[in-house]
C-alpha cells in the first residue's frame, strides 16, 4: 500500500511541525492544559522534574508508536481500555527495569512513574492523533509533546528549586553567592502547590502575550 | 492486513479476540520481566540495606558487600530488651513484617560494628511517613544511648518535602543526640528551636512525614530499651558528661 504512494520526506515541513508545535502554538500544558496534576507534584526540584520529563518522552513516544501500528486492528468499542493498557504496560516495563538496572534512579523518581500513566497528555495524544496517523508521524508526535511538556516542567521547577530551596540541581546557588548572609531568605510557599500553578500561570501569560494568535477573540 | 481482510474489526466476536489476546500478551510480557528482572532487583535492596547501615556508622564506600563483612562483626536479633535465637539471621528479618507484631513480642535486628577500635551499635527502624513507609538506621555510640548519626529514606514520600529527611539538611542533627532521658524515650522533632539533647528541627511542608520520624522512634525503640539502658549502665564512664546529667 504504502510504497504506492509518493513517500513524504521524514522530517518535511508537516513533520516538523509536529515536533514545533507542540513547542509554543499547541503546548500541551500552556495551552491544551493537560498534565496539569504532575506539573503540580514534581516540579519542587529539577532533578525529579528531568528524569520525569525523560521518562514522559520514552512512553509517549512508545506508546503512540504502538497504537499506531496497531491502529487498524483495535476494535472502536474498546480503544480506550486497549490505550490504557498499552501505557500501563509501558510503564510497568520502565518502572521494573528502572529499578533493575538504575536503582537510584527508580528511588529517585519513586511514585511518579506510576502517574504516568495518569498522565492526561498521553491518552490525549493516543486518542487524538497516533489513532488516525502513521507510525513515524506518531513517533514525532510523542517525542513533540513530551519534550515540550518536559520543558514546561523544567522550567517551573527551574524557579520552584532556586526560589524555595535555594538550591539548582542540589547544587547550593544561593550559599554560593552569599545572598544568605547579605538577608536573603527562602521562600518556603515555592515549594508548595499553588506556587506551581502559579508559575505555570505566569508562563501562560508571557506565552499569549508574546503569541497573538492564542489570545480569544471577544 | 490479514485480520483486516477476514474479519469485521468492530464484530462481537472480534471485539472479544482482541480483548482475550491483548490480555494474554500483556501479562505473559509482564510477568517475564518481573521474574528475569527479579534477581537484579532483590540484588539492588540487599546492596542498599548493606549500604545504608554501614552510612549509618559514617562508611561510604564502593563494595558495600565487602565492607560490610569487614565492619559488622555481630549480629543479635533481639525480643523484649533480650537477645534471643533466631532460626533467620538478623540481616534477613523483614521489619516491615516485624513492626506489625506488639511491641513486646516482635524480634528485631541489632548490628553490632566495630571501627578504629570503638564498638557501635545499629537499629534499624521502619514507620509511616505521608504516602507510605519511610525507614532508616540509627547508630548509637558504645553507651547504646548517644547517637552516632542516622540515615532515613522513604518510598514515596513527595520530593522537596517529606522526602528532605534522607538528605543530610535533616539527618546531620541527629549525631550526639540522645534517646533515653527521664523527659522521653526517642527524638522529639519539633517546629523552629531545636536546641534540646532529644530535639531535631523538622521539615517544612513535611509535617507529616516529620511526625512519623518521631513515632518511628518512639515505636522501634521500645524493644530495645532495657538492653541498651544495660549497655549504658555496663558503661562506667559514659562517654558524653551530659547524659549523667539529665539522668541524675
Amino acid at each position: 500500500m504504502e510504497t504506492n504512494k509518493t513517500k513524504e520526506a521524514l522530517f518535511s515541513k508537516k513533520n516538523r511541525k509536529l515536533l514545533s508545535d507542540p513547542m509554543n502554538i499547541n503546548n500541551p500544558i500552556t495551552v491544551q492544559v493537560l498534565g496539569i496534576c504532575s506539573a503540580l507534584a514534581i516540579t519542587v526540584k529539577l532533578k525529579p522534574a528531568v528524569v520525569m520529563s525523560l521518562s514522559v518522552i520514552v512512553v509517549m513516544a512508545l506508546a503512540n508508536v504502538i497504537t499506531s501500528l496497531m491502529r487498524n486492528m483495535i476494535p472502536n468499542r474498546i480503544r480506550i481500555i486497549v490505550q490504557l493498557v498499552v501505557v500501563a504496560t509501558l510503564v510497568i516495563l520502565v518502572d521494573q527495569v528502572l529499578k533493575a538496572f538504575v536503582y537510584d534512579v527508580s528511588k529517585q523518581l519513586s511514585v511518579f512513574v506510576g502517574l504516568i500513566i495518569t498522565n492526561c497528555i498521553i491518552m490525549g495524544r493516543i486518542e487524538a492523533f497516533s489513532l488516525g496517523n502513521t507510525p513515524w508521524k506518531s513517533f514525532l508526535d510523542g517525542i513533540g509533546n513530551g519534550a515540550s511538556y518536559g520543558l514546561i516542567l523544567i522550567v517551573v521547577s527551574f524557579f520552584r528549586e532556586l526560589f524555595g530551596n535555594g538550591t539548582l540541581y542540589d547544587y547550593p546557588i544561593i550559599e554560593k553567592l552569599g545572598l544568605y548572609e547579605l538577608g536573603y531568605h527562602n521562600n518556603g510557599m515555592m515549594l508548595l502547590p499553588p506556587m506551581a500553578l502559579i508559575v505555570v500561570a505566569v508562563i501562560i501569560w508571557w506565552q499569549r502575550s508574546k503569541t497573538p494568535s492564542l489570545i480569544e477573540k471577544d | 492486513m490479514l485480520i483486516d481482510c477476514s474479519m469485521n474489526i468492530n464484530s462481537n466476536s472480534y471485539t472479544y479476540f482482541f480483548a482475550i489476546a491483548m490480555v494474554i500478551v500483556v501479562a505473559s510480557l509482564l510477568s517475564i520481566a518481573a521474574t528475569s528482572l527479579k534477581p537484579f532487583q532483590e540484588k539492588n535492596i540487599e546492596l542498599e540495606k548493606k549500604s545504608d547501615i554501614l552510612s549509618s556508622i559514617g562508611v561510604i564506600g564502593e563494595d558495600p558487600e565487602l565492607l560490610f563483612d569487614e565492619y559488622i562483626t555481630d549480629q543479635l536479633v533481639i525480643q523484649n530488651g533480650l537477645v534471643v535465637s533466631s532460626e533467620i539471621t538478623a540481616f534477613d528479618i523483614d521489619l516491615e513484617e516485624a513492626v506489625k507484631e506488639s511491641n513486646s513480642s516482635r524480634k528485631v535486628p541489632l548490628f553490632k560494628a566495630q571501627k578504629n577500635g570503638d564498638t557501635f551499635y545499629v537499629i534499624p527502624m521502619r514507620g509511616t511517613g505521608l504516602w507510605g513507609p519511610i525507614w532508616g538506621y540509627v547508630s548509637l555510640k558504645g553507651d547504646g544511648n548517644t547517637i552516632l548519626g542516622a540515615s532515613f529514606d522513604h518510598e514515596k514520600e513527595t520530593p522537596g518535602l517529606g522526602a528532605e529527611i534522607s538528605t543530610p539538611i535533616f539527618e546531620d542533627q541527629f549525631p550526639d543526640k540522645i534517646l533515653f532521658s527521664s523527659l522521653r524515650d526517642g527524638i522529639e522533632v519539633r517546629k523552629g528551636d531545636a536546641s534540646g539533647y532529644q530535639q531535631v528541627d523538622g521539615i517544612s511542608g513535611g509535617t507529616i512525614t516529620s511526625v512519623g520520624v518521631q513515632t518511628m522512634f518512639e515505636d522501634c525503640l521500645i524493644p530495645y530499651k532495657s538492653f541498651l539502658l544495660n549497655l549504658s549502665i555496663e558503661n562506667d564512664n559514659p562517654s558524653d558528661s551530659t547524659i549523667s546529667v539529665i539522668y541524675h
